[in-house]
């Protein structure tokens, strides 16, 4: 059965190889705990920056083991469970939500060099990739675990017991199924320009400046940054956690230990949601090698540098944009991007088959988007026709709901 | 190796199948649903049918399930149904009987005409490469059976235009929901519904 391209798992099993597959498993989990840690405390400190306040400066040099201080103080905490909460399901949703966070990091390829190699590296006498597990499907685990993470969201808020946790499961449940369309589908555009799932194979295809972002034409990537930011519940998305609103959303009534595993998974899954655009778009680790003596150091370098860039922006949009209103994030997602990511795809798709029959592509970009503007205009004129219905119906009995039709 | 990872998610797949009848509280049951569809994905796997053992856990997992979870949750009937009411009569002997039909032909299929299960991990042609998954599949569907799939594609559009026909409010102004419960009575302190009027109050939940 042929689960992994991996060289390293490609001839018979012996004692080094699930050794040396053990220590990649150990290596990443200690990784991402750490750079978790050095999260929380980046996201203060610059948010504090960007303030004009000082932030966390106590707890060692800068401030940077606040983490570490409030990981201990929040182990320490009386770990309540509500009266009325459902005490199984309770103690389960934590775990549905670390789990999967921690998951999606093994099909992130975070070094080995692609552009004069083939991606591998030779470690204890053995070949083997950068990445911790490399499936067929690849990428559409991501897919998979990340919806297994609204169960976790969901689970939380229900199993409370109380009202506000609930109300902030069903926001949040409903903005992550919501988005997952639009971020299926611009993951979609890139399984066109990089024909496959796999994630070494997807890096690989890009090596060299091959970039998908350029080659996708760069609104897949938009879309998915701005999916990703709604998936993971971050600012301007955040209606999930509305503090005016829902007290602190689904986690509400979790305290303790349980809180900060949520806590963790939000910035872990922030972290993986960064390394998989770098790794769909940004080309992985590919990045010039500029001395040959230390080459392996060069793409994780790259990588690193790539993902911060990332998680700057997170940063960065949470201390800028003010929070988004319900009926604006919906129309975000279900009239812009979903239809402007499925149209992207077509067009993508007609250029893949103009390409492969030999047209001119001028004309066929020029067809698509005739199509597409055609569909377009359809859709527009549905939704403007549905909103003059209910103005009509609605005129005077609601004012309210006709304030916000603005998108 | 094959033989104890089928035994494992034979075991996740009927227990959680269990789970979903035997559970009380319609949420468990749905949970239990998801284990049983994780165990199905595992058996995917082990078919070295990789991109159908994803899909099934995006499709059922990520959506079919949670949607089930909505409209548990949204409607308030998070908690223990009555079971001492049938509501059409003659159900349950009936159910038995075409439960039991339905494994006596499954089992006879499987025994009778096709020689056994067999264990293999391809019953048929080979697949190849498991990489191929997804190239295969789409190769398939759009060559051979495109006429199928464009019927489906028309099927779903039309469930869609459907529904949304259906839930428009035709005319007039803005109708109050229609109110499903009957029950008015005081709700006690334990529980743990949010907005809903009870639409059993004799049943608690038995979280």
């Amino acid at each position: 059965m042929v689960i992994a391209a991996d060289p390293l798992l490609l001839g018979p099993l012996d004692l080094e190889i699930v050794l040396i597959v053990l220590l990649k498993v150990v290596v990443s989990f200690v990784l991402l705990m750490v750079s978790v840690m050095l999260m929380v405390w980046f996201e203060r400190k610059l948010i504090s920056d960007m303030q004009n306040r000082i932030g966390p400066d106590v707890a060692g040099p800068w401030g940077i083991l606040q983490t570490l201080a409030d990981g201990i103080k929040l182990f320490f905490k009386e770990d309540l469970i509500p009266a009325n909460a459902d005490r199984v399901v309770f103690k389960l949703a934590p775990y549905l939500s670390l789990v999967p966070a921690f998951l999606v990091f093994a099909i992130v390829p975070v070094g080995g060099d692609f552009r004069n190699g083939d991606g591998t590296v030779g470690w204890f006498g053995h070949q083997t990739f950068v990445q911790v597990a490399d499936p067929p499907m690849g990428i559409l685990l991501f897919l998979a675990l990340s919806s297994v993470a609204v169960y976790g969201v969901m689970l939380a808020g229900w199993a409370s017991g109380s009202k506000y946790p609930l109300l902030g499961s069903v926001r949040a449940s409903a903005q992550m199924i919501s988005y997952e369309a639009a971020l299926g589908l611009a993951i979609a555009t890139v399984f066109l320009t990089s024909g496959t799932m796999s994630t070494h194979e997807i890096v690989a295809s890009q090596s060299d400046w091959n970039w998908n972002v350029f080659t996708t034409g760069v609104v897949p990537f938009l879309i998915f940054l701005v999916a990703g930011t709604a998936e993971l519940n971050r600012p301007p998305f955040d209606l999930v956690e509305a503090e005016q609103e829902l007290v602190g959303g689904y986690h509400t009534e979790y305290s303790s230990i349980r809180f900060a595993m949520f806590f963790l998974a939000e910035f872990m899954n922030m972290i993986t949601m960064s390394a998989i655009a770098v790794t769909l778009f940004l080309g992985g680790p590919d990045g010039p090698i500029l001395v040959e003596q230390v080459a392996w150091v060069w793409p994780i370098l790259w990588f690193f540098l790539k993902v911060m860039m990332f998680l700057f922006t997170f940063v960065w949009l949470r201390a800028t944009l003010p929070r988004i209103r319900y009926d604006q994030l919906m129309d975000l997602g279900w009239k812009i991007l979903i239809p402007l990511a499925l149209g992207w795809f077509l067009l993508v798709a007609a250029l893949n088959v103009g390409r492969d029959r030999g047209w001119s592509p001028v004309p066929v970009v020029l067809v698509g988007v005739a199509v597409l503007w055609a569909g377009a205009a359809l859709l527009g004129g549905a939704i403007r026709k549905a909103r003059a219905d209910r103005r009509d119906l609605e005129l005077g009995s609601d004012e309210l709901l006709d304030a916000g039709d603005g998108a | 190796m094959d033989a104890a990872v089928f035994i494992v998610s034979a075991v996740i797949v009927l227990s959680g199948a269990f789970g979903v009848l035997l559970a009380r509280n319609p949420i468990h049951a749905a949970l239990f649903l998801v284990q049983s569809v994780f165990g199905v994905a595992v058996l995917f796997l082990l078919l070295e049918a990789t991109f159908l053992a994803a899909v099934q856990v995006i499709v059922y997992a990520g959506a079919i399930v949670i949607l089930f979870l909505f409209v548990i949750m949204l409607l308030g009937v998070d908690r223990a149904e009555d079971l001492d009411i049938e509501p059409i009569a003659g159900q349950r002997p009936l159910a038995i009987v075409i439960g039991a039909g339905i494994l006596g032909t499954t089992l006879s299929a499987l025994l009778v005409a096709v020689g056994g299960p067999t264990g293999a991990p391809t019953a048929n042609a080979p697949l190849g490469d498991a990489g191929d998954n997804a190239q295969r599949l789409g190769e398939a569907l759009f060559t051979d059976y495109v006429f199928a799939v464009e019927l489906t594609a028309l099927l779903l559009t039309v469930a869609v235009v459907g529904a949304v026909v259906l839930v428009r409010r035709l005319g007039g102004p803005l109708q109050p929901l229609p109110v499903v419960a009957v029950a008015t009575e005081p709700r006690g302190a334990d529980d743990d519904t949010v907005g809903e009027p009870d639409p059993d109050p004799d049943q608690e939940g038995d979280a």
